[in-house]
């Protein structure tokens, strides 16, 4: 227990570390997944083409590897100073890689959940938008989507939950977040393992629960009676 | 017909064989394996010398230390001559010998139930450790070291050059929580030292750290672009791991490895290994005379 306490400093800069891993990788996959799910429902032949292939390829694939592939090769390539800061916060170019691994595994499950919500949407609805002259991105924007997010809310979470829990995998490519202080904290005190186990444990929790907490809010808010 | 082709074979295998001992592969140093080592009834190495056949534990992933090339048939490095050397001197030749890749994590399991008879990967003799496996030696110490590129051998020259410099190690180890907690570097985990040495050579780290017997391999390999700098700032003390408690096995480990300080196959063995990256071979250290 006094591990816990005494390496609270430690451990608060791994979850930060995590909380920023998640979002950027969030807000990234949140964008990319939607482009993807408008291309899968799209009239254009070559654009459903291109949306179907990278679910596959993405969805398909462990994350692992897509991590593995991505330190190895990006740096390889010569972008080895992708780092940044905001305020005093830096950033390297291993946190970057991590985010876009994260975001480009994540994006392909965005897609697909934004896709149900899209189709989910009585067709109808998109054939009025049609008959009143709007183009097919703008009944997508107007009439759609707004529609489908309402019933996209808990899969998307049920995404986002995954994703948080998913980011613990970065712990051996090179970004010290929260998992990885738990590994150092357990070689250094091996007394007080399960403290240290549970500690972090509660702390992948709270995240799940702040999570879970607004994704329920948020329904509650769009809810429309039926 | 028949008998024209397993001839064939018997050729192919004993030129396979004969390019393994040439081809780097272990078989630098002159072991001599001894004919009919006499041990008491009942002990290990009684048992092992009448199977005539020995498992150890050894790392795949460390050149110079233990190391199994890409297409090579068995490890090659420092640990494995020691293993040669101790295998040897229980009358088992090199074929005789089953090399198992071991994990720092997994080494203690694979001794206490049998998997392995001995365990010799870069394995550092701790209080710990000897709670729960036996432990001889040490046949080598290094310490903590910190391997940079060429061009800032000059800039990195101790573990206080790393403060808010990204430095890359193992997830978990010491080194790395080191590193980190007493010299303010940026920690970088990764699963493997291979890893971390690629993030060095394409520059997105500045240094690795870990025992310095395993960066001079690593620097063996490449001395153009990498260099091991600075004084070790930790000891670690390499010692051959056996089941606790068997203190047969531990005297006649302690013994072989005096043995192979005094007739030169250890420091053989040195310099066929890491001294190829070009270190002096050092003196041999002092072997615990407890067990």
């Amino acid at each position: 227990m006094d591990t816990l306490i005494e390496n609270f400093d430690q451990i608060r800069d791994g979850f930060l570390t995590t909380i920023w891993l998640l979002i950027f990788s969030g807000v990234l996959s949140t964008i990319l997944g939607t482009v993807l799910a408008s291309f899968r429902v799209s009239p254009v032949r070559s654009l459903r083409a291109i949306g179907t292939s990278y679910v596959n390829t993405f969805r398909n694939t462990p994350l692992v590897l897509i991590l593995a592939l991505a330190i190895a090769v990006i740096p390889t390539l010569g972008f080895n100073s992708l780092g940044f800061s905001i305020g005093i916060r830096n950033f390297n170019t291993f946190f970057v890689v991590a985010a876009l691994g994260l975001a480009a595994y994540t994006s392909a499950f965005v897609c697909e959940a934004v896709r149900s919500g899209v189709n989910s949407v009585d067709p109808g609805q998109a054939e009025a938008a049609r008959s009143v002259g709007m183009s097919f991105l703008q009944s997508l924007r107007m009439v759609v989507l707004p529609q489908a997010f309402r019933a996209v809310i808990p899969p998307l979470a049920s995404t986002y939950i995954a994703l948080a829990k998913n980011t613990s995998v970065v712990a051996i490519f090179g970004v010290p977040e929260a998992a990885y202080v738990m590994r150092k904290l357990s070689n250094q005190f091996t007394t007080d393992v399960w403290f240290i186990f549970g500690g972090i444990a509660l702390g992948y929790v709270a995240i799940v629960a702040i999570l879970a907490t607004a994704s329920s809010l948020l329904e509650r808010r769009l809810a429309v009676a039926r | 017909m028949q008998f024209k082709r397993t001839k064939a074979l018997v050729a192919a295998a004993g030129l396979s064989l004969a390019l393994a001992a040439c081809g780097g592969g272990g078989g630098e140093t002159d072991v001599k394996v001894a004919e009919n080592p006499k041990f008491e009834a009942g002990t290990t190495m009684a048992k092992l010398a009448d199977s005539g056949k020995v498992t150890i534990g050894v790392k795949f992933d460390q050149p110079g230390i233990g190391f199994l090339e890409p297409g090579a048939d068995a490890p090659s490095g420092f640990d494995i001559e020691m293993g040669r050397i101790v295998a040897g001197a229980l009358g088992i030749s090199d074929e005789n010998i089953n090399w198992k890749e071991t994990v720092s994590d997994n080494r203690e399991p694979y001794i206490q139930d049998g998997t392995v008879d001995l365990v010799i990967a870069s394995y550092s003799i701790t209080d710990e450790r000897r709670q729960v496996v036996g432990q001889a030696g040490p046949y080598y110490v290094t310490g903590q070291q910190l391997l940079v590129r060429e061009e800032d051998k000059d800039t990195i020259t101790s573990p206080e050059d790393t403060k808010g410099k990204k430095v890359c190690s193992v997830t978990g180890s010491t080194s790395l929580q080191r590193m980190e907690d007493e010299y303010g570097a940026n920690p970088v985990p990764f699963s493997t030292y291979s890893e971390c040495v690629d993030q060095l050579e394409n520059g997105t780290v500045d240094a690795v750290t870990t025992d310095g017997a395993i960066l001079l391999g690593y620097a063996a390999q490449n001395p153009d672009e990498l260099e091991v700098v600075g004084e070790p700032f930790s000891e670690e003390r390499y010692g051959i791991g056996f089941k606790k408690g068997d203190t047969a096995m531990c005297q006649f480990l302690q013994k072989t490895i005096k043995q192979s300080f005094e007739d030169g196959t250890w420091a053989q063995a040195f310099e066929s290994t890491l001294g190829q990256s070009g270190v002096e071979t050092p003196e041999p250290p002092t072997v615990d005379s407890t067990c």
